[in-house]
C-alpha cells in the first residue's frame, strides 16, 4: 500500500483556479522535491495535505484512508507534519514549551487530571518533557532549550522548527521552502541536516524549494508545477535540462535565442 | 520556610478574616467589601483565560455572570425556602450548608453552557467581530432574563438573603465569607495548574500563532470550547456568590457597564498575568469604594472654592466617567498594564520558593 | 388588516432610516480604519443633545420654529462633526501613530462612548430633556393609511445622504481615496492625498451624518435620555454588519431591513423583544456569514 495517494487533487479560489488535476504518489522513505515560480501553486498543494483548504475536487489518500476534508490537527496525528515558509513557532515560548506543546494530540490527560494533579499527569507530562529533551538532543538544541525563538538566529529557528515537525512522530515530513532567508553557510548544514534526517528516521520527506542547489542535491525525484498544472516531473538531471521547465522559470525569450 | 508556605498563608489568612468577621472585628461594610474583592477576583482572572492568556476581546463578561446568578438563587430559593412562585421549601432549610456549593457549581455550569453562545462562533470568528458577537450575547441574556415574569422581568428577583439566614441559624459563622474565600482560592489555584499544563498553554499557542497550533496537532475549537466555557462558568460561580452577597440581583446591574468593570482589572492587571489579575482585582476594588467618599469630598471641596456651580452636585454617575478614562490613559500610556504578561514570580524570583507548580 | 401592514411599512422605513444613517458612520470608519468605532451611537446621542441645545437657544431668541430648523440642521451637523473629529484626535490618532495594537483602539473606541453617555448623565441630570417642536405635525390622510410630513422628512433626508454619498465616493477624488484606502494603507498617500486628511474627511461625513440623525430622531420622539444612543447605536451596527460593514449600499440595505425585521416582530411579539430578536440576527449572521451581504470574504494567507 502506498504511503500517500493524491489524484486529480484540484482547488478554486473563486474563479480562480490554483491547482488542477494534481496527482502523486509516494510509496515511503522517499526524497522528493516540488518545485515551481513564484505563485504556481506549490504551497496551495501543501496547504491541501495538510487540511488547512479542503479540496475542491480529488483525492488525498494517506495509509489507506482518505484525509480530505480532516481538520489540519487531526491530519498531523495521523502521521504528516510540515513546516511554513514564514517561520510559525510560538515565539514567546521557550524552545522546550514549543516542542512539548506539539504533543498536545497525544496528551493522554483530561481537563481534571491537569486540576487534581493526578498520577496520570504526572507520568505524561514526563513522558512528554522526557521525549521533547530527546528531540532537542538529536537535532543538537540541547543549549537552546530555554531561549525563546524570537532572540534566535533564523538559521537556528529553522531547526527549531523542524525539530518541532519532527517530534510529533510523522511518517511524512512536508517542508515548505526551508532553505528560504538562510545564509549559505546556514544552507548547507541544512542540507546535511535533511539529510541526516531522512537516513536516522523510517520517514519520507516531500519538500517544495527555491534554491536549485538544495533541491538538487538532496531530492531524488522532482515535480515541477507552473499555474498549477504539472509541467515536468523526473530525476534532478532531466529536471534541469527539460525545456518546458527552463522556460516556465526564465520565460520565452530564452528560448527564442 | 518551605513551599507549602503560600497555600499555609492563604488557609491563614481566609481563617483570619472569617474570625474577625465572627467577632464582629470588621463591620459588615468591610465585610462586603473583602467579599467583592474575592467576587472581583475570580471574575478579573477568569475573563484573564480568554482576553489575557488567548487574546482575544471578550467583553460580554457580566452576562455568564448573571446565568450564574439568577440560576444559583433560583434554586435556592426553590429547594429551601416557601416562594409564592416557586412553591414550598422541597428541603430542610439545614442542608443549605451543604448543597450551597453544589448550587453554585450548577449556576457556574449554567453559565459554562451558556458561553457556548461564544464559544461556537469563535471557531470561525476571531477579533472585533468576536468583541461584537460577546457584547451581543452580553444583551441576549440579558434581554431574555428581562423578559421572564416568574423570575421577576426587568424589577429583579430577591429573597437570596434567607439562603444566608438559613446557613446562619444552622450554624453561626460568616458563610460567605467562607464561602467567597474557598471559591476564590479555588479559582485562583485552578486557573494556575491549568495554564501551567501542557493541556492549557495550547491556549496560550492559539494567541501566538493559531495557525501553527492547529498544525502541531492542537484541536484549537476544542481548545476555545475549554476557555470560554471555563471562563464564563467562573464567571457563573462569581455571579452566583455576588448575588448571595446582595441579596437581589436586576438584569440591569449585569450589563455593559458590569462586562466594562471586568475589562479594565483585566488590562490595568496585565493581559496574561494571574497574579496581575488578582492584584488589579484588589486595587480596582478597593479604587471603587474609595470613590463613594471621594467624589462627595472633591465636591464640598470644589464648592467651598467656588469651582462648582451652586446648584450643581458631583454625583456617584462620575464613577462611570473616571473608569473608562482610567483604561482610555491605560491603553495610551501603558497598554500592558501592571504586570505585564509576567507573573509575580517573575520579578520577585525568590517567590518561587514558596510555592510550587505541581 | 392590509392597512395597518402599509402603515407599518412607513413605521419601517422611518426606523430603517435612524438605522441606515447612523449605520453609515460606523461603514465609513471601518472602510477606511478596519475600526469598529464603537463610541459611533453615542455620537448618534450627543447630535441629539446638540440639536436640542441649538434649537432652545434659537427659539430663545425668538426665532419661528422654521427657521430655527433651517439654522439647527447645517449647525448640529457641523457640531457633531467635531465631536466626532475630536474623539479621533485625542484618542484614535495617538495611538494609531504610535502603531497601538489594534485591541487598544477598540478598547478605546468602547471607553469613549461610555464616557460619552456617563458624562452626558454626569453633567445634565438624569432628568430627560423634551425637545422642542420645530416642525409641525401635518398629517396627510392617503386612503386608509395617514403619514406625517415628519416620517416622510426623515425617509427623504436618508434617501438624500445615500445619493450624495454615493456621489462622493464614486465621482470625488476624496471619495476615491476612501475606497482605496482600505485595500492599500501605504498606497493612496502616495497618490497626493495626506492619510490623516482622509479620516478626518471620514469623521467629518460620519458624525454629521450621526447628528443629522440624531435631530430627525428628536424631531419625531422629543424626549431625549444618555441612553438613547447605545441601544440605537448598536442597532445601527446591527444594520451595517447585515450588509456588510465597509459598504456604503450595505449600510442603507442593512437599516432598512432591520427596519422592517424590527416592525414584523412587533406585530407578533411583545415590544421587549425587539432587542433580543434584533440581537439573535445578529449573532446569527455572525456566525453563519460574518461578512454580511455586500462583504467579501477575506482569507487568511499561510
Amino acid at each position: 500500500m502506498p504511503l500517500l495517494q493524491i489524484s486529480g487533487l484540484t482547488q478554486h479560489f473563486g474563479g480562480l483556479c490554483a491547482l488542477s488535476d494534481f496527482s502523486i504518489t509516494f510509496e515511503g522513505r522517499e526524497l522528493m522535491g516540488l518545485i515551481g515560480p513564484n505563485g504556481a501553486g506549490k504551497t496551495t498543494v501543501f496547504n491541501l495535505v495538510s487540511g488547512f483548504y479542503t479540496p475542491s475536487a480529488g483525492e488525498i489518500i494517506f495509509k489507506g484512508e482518505r484525509i480530505n476534508g480532516l481538520r489540519p490537527h487531526a491530519i498531523t496525528l495521523r502521521g504528516i507534519a510540515r513546516t511554513f515558509q514564514n517561520i510559525r513557532l510560538w515565539h514567546d515560548m521557550t524552545v522546550l514549551e514549543n516542542i512539548q506543546l506539539a504533543q498536545h494530540g497525544t496528551l493522554g490527560y483530561g481537563l481534571w487530571d491537569a486540576f487534581a494533579r493526578t498520577g496520570r499527569y504526572r507520568r505524561r507530562e514526563a513522558a512528554i518533557t522526557a521525549w521533547s529533551w530527546e528531540v532537542l538532543e538529536a537535532l543538537n538544541l540541547r543549549e537552546v532549550a530555554h531561549e525563546r525563538p524570537r532572540n534566535l538566529p533564523y538559521g537556528v529557528q529553522r531547526r527549531v522548527e523542524i525539530a518541532r515537525a519532527l517530534s510529533t512522530r510523522p511518517s511524512l515530513l512536508l517542508l515548505d521552502e526551508p532553505a528560504a532567508g538562510l545564509s549559505s553557510a546556514d544552507v548547507r548544514h541544512l542540507i546535511e541536516l535533511i539529510r541526516w534526517i531522512h537516513t536516522e528516521f523510517p520517514i519520507t520527506i516531500w519538500m517544495i524549494e527555491h534554491q536549485m542547489d538544495v533541491v538538487m542535491n538532496l531530492c531524488s525525484w522532482i515535480k515541477v508545477i507552473d499555474f498549477g498544472v504539472t509541467i515536468a516531473e523526473g530525476t534532478p538531471k532531466q529536471i534541469q535540462s527539460h525545456p518546458d521547465v527552463i522556460k516556465a522559470y526564465l520565460g520565452d525569450e530564452v528560448l527564442a535565442c | 520556610m518551605s513551599r507549602a508556605t503560600a497555600p499555609l498563608l492563604t488557609i491563614l489568612g481566609l481563617t483570619t478574616v472569617i474570625l474577625l468577621a465572627q467577632w464582629e472585628v470588621i463591620d459588615s461594610y468591610v465585610q462586603t467589601v473583602l467579599m467583592f474583592i474575592g467576587v472581583n477576583i475570580i471574575l478579573s482572572t477568569s475573563l484573564n483565560i480568554v482576553n489575557g492568556a488567548m487574546g482575544e476581546f471578550a467583553c460580554g463578561h457580566a452576562g455568564f455572570m448573571a446565568v450564574g446568578a439568577y440560576v444559583s438563587s433560583i434554586l435556592n430559593i426553590m429547594l429551601f425556602t416557601n416562594d409564592k412562585n416557586f412553591g414550598w421549601e422541597l428541603l430542610p432549610p439545614e442542608m443549605t450548608i451543604v448543597l450551597f456549593p453544589i448550587t453554585l457549581l450548577i449556576g457556574g455550569i449554567a453559565a459554562a453552557i451558556a458561553g457556548l453562545l461564544v464559544a461556537i462562533p469563535s471557531f470561525k470568528t476571531r477579533d472585533d467581530y468576536l468583541a461584537i458577537i460577546t457584547i451581543a450575547a452580553n444583551y441576549i441574556i440579558i434581554s431574555t432574563l428581562i423578559n421572564i415574569e416568574s423570575i421577576g422581568g426587568p424589577r429583579g428577583f430577591m429573597g437570596m438573603k434567607k439562603i444566608v439566614f438559613a446557613m446562619q441559624d444552622t450554624l453561626n459563622i460568616p458563610w460567605m465569607i467562607l464561602w467567597v474565600g474557598v471559591f476564590t482560592t479555588l479559582t485562583v489555584a485552578a486557573i494556575r495548574r491549568l495554564m501551567s499544563s501542557t493541556l492549557g498553554k495550547a491556549i496560550i499557542a492559539i494567541k501566538q500563532d493559531e495557525v501553527a497550533a492547529e498544525i502541531m496537532s492542537i484541536n484549537t475549537n476544542r481548545m476555545k470550547l475549554v476557555a470560554f466555557m471555563f471562563s464564563s462558568g467562573l464567571a457563573g460561580i462569581a455571579g452566583g456568590l455576588f448575588a448571595h452577597i446582595l441579596g437581589y440581583i436586576n438584569p440591569n446591574s449585569f450589563g455593559i457597564l458590569k462586562s466594562t468593570e471586568c475589562l479594565v482589572m483585566v488590562y490595568l492587571g496585565g493581559m496574561g498575568s494571574l497574579s496581575g489579575a488578582v492584584l488589579s482585582a484588589f486595587i480596582f476594588t478597593l479604587l471603587l469604594e474609595a470613590l463613594r467618599f471621594l467624589i462627595p469630598a472633591i465636591d464640598t471641596v470644589l464648592h467651598w472654592v467656588h469651582l462648582l456651580p451652586a446648584g450643581y452636585e458631583l454625583s456617584q454617575v462620575w464613577k462611570w466617567v473616571l473608569i473608562p478614562l482610567l483604561l482610555i490613559l491605560l491603553m495610551q500610556f501603558r497598554p500592558e498594564g501592571i504586570m505585564g504578561n509576567r507573573e509575580l514570580s517573575d520579578v520577585f524570583p525568590r517567590l518561587k520558593r514558596y510555592f510550587s507548580f505541581s | 388588516m392590509f392597512d395597518s401592514f402599509l402603515q407599518n411599512i412607513f413605521n419601517a422605513l422611518q426606523w430603517g432610516s435612524f438605522y441606515s444613517l447612523i449605520a453609515l458612520g460606523y461603514t465609513l470608519v471601518y472602510g477606511v480604519l478596519r475600526l469598529i468605532n464603537f463610541a459611533h451611537g453615542d455620537i448618534f446621542m450627543v447630535g441629539a443633545y446638540i440639536a436640542f441645545f441649538v434649537a432652545t437657544t434659537f427659539l430663545g431668541y425668538a426665532l419661528s420654529p422654521t427657521a430655527a430648523l433651517a439654522l439647527t440642521v447645517p449647525l448640529t451637523m457641523l457640531l457633531t462633526a467635531a465631536v466626532g473629529v475630536t474623539i479621533e484626535r485625542v484618542a484614535y490618532r495617538p495611538l494609531r501613530r504610535k502603531g497601538a495594537n489594534r485591541l487598544y483602539v477598540v478598547i478605546t473606541a468602547l471607553m469613549c462612548g461610555l464616557i460619552l453617555e456617563n458624562g452626558n448623565l454626569a453633567l445634565l441630570g438624569a432628568s430627560r430633556k423634551s425637545f422642542p417642536q420645530l416642525l409641525d405635525k401635518t398629517v396627510y390622510t392617503l386612503g386608509p393609511v395617514s403619514l406625517t410630513n415628519q416620517k416622510l422628512a426623515v425617509i427623504a433626508c436618508t434617501i438624500l445622504v445615500f445619493v450624495f454619498l454615493q456621489f462622493v465616493v464614486t465621482k470625488t477624488k476624496i471619495g476615491m481615496a476612501m475606497r482605496a484606502i482600505s485595500y492599500d494603507k501605504f498606497a493612496v498617500p502616495l497618490m497626493g492625498i495626506p492619510l490623516d486628511t482622509i479620516i478626518l474627511f471620514t469623521f467629518v461625513l460620519g458624525s454629521s451624518f450621526a447628528g443629522l440623525a440624531g435631530l430627525l430622531f428628536a424631531l419625531s420622539y422629543p424626549v431625549l435620555d444618555p441612553y438613547m444612543g447605545a441601544l440605537v447605536g448598536w442597532k445601527a451596527f446591527i444594520s451595517a454588519v447585515v450588509g456588510g460593514i465597509g459598504d456604503i449600499r450595505g449600510a442603507f440595505v442593512g437599516g432598512f431591513l432591520l427596519g422592517f425585521v424590527e416592525i414584523l416582530v412587533v406585530a407578533f411579539f411583545p415590544s421587549t423583544y425587539r432587542e433580543l430578536i434584533a440581537f439573535t440576527i445578529l449573532l446569527l449572521i455572525l456566525y453563519r456569514k460574518p461578512t454580511g451581504i455586500f462583504g467579501i470574504a477575506g482569507t487568511t494567507k499561510i
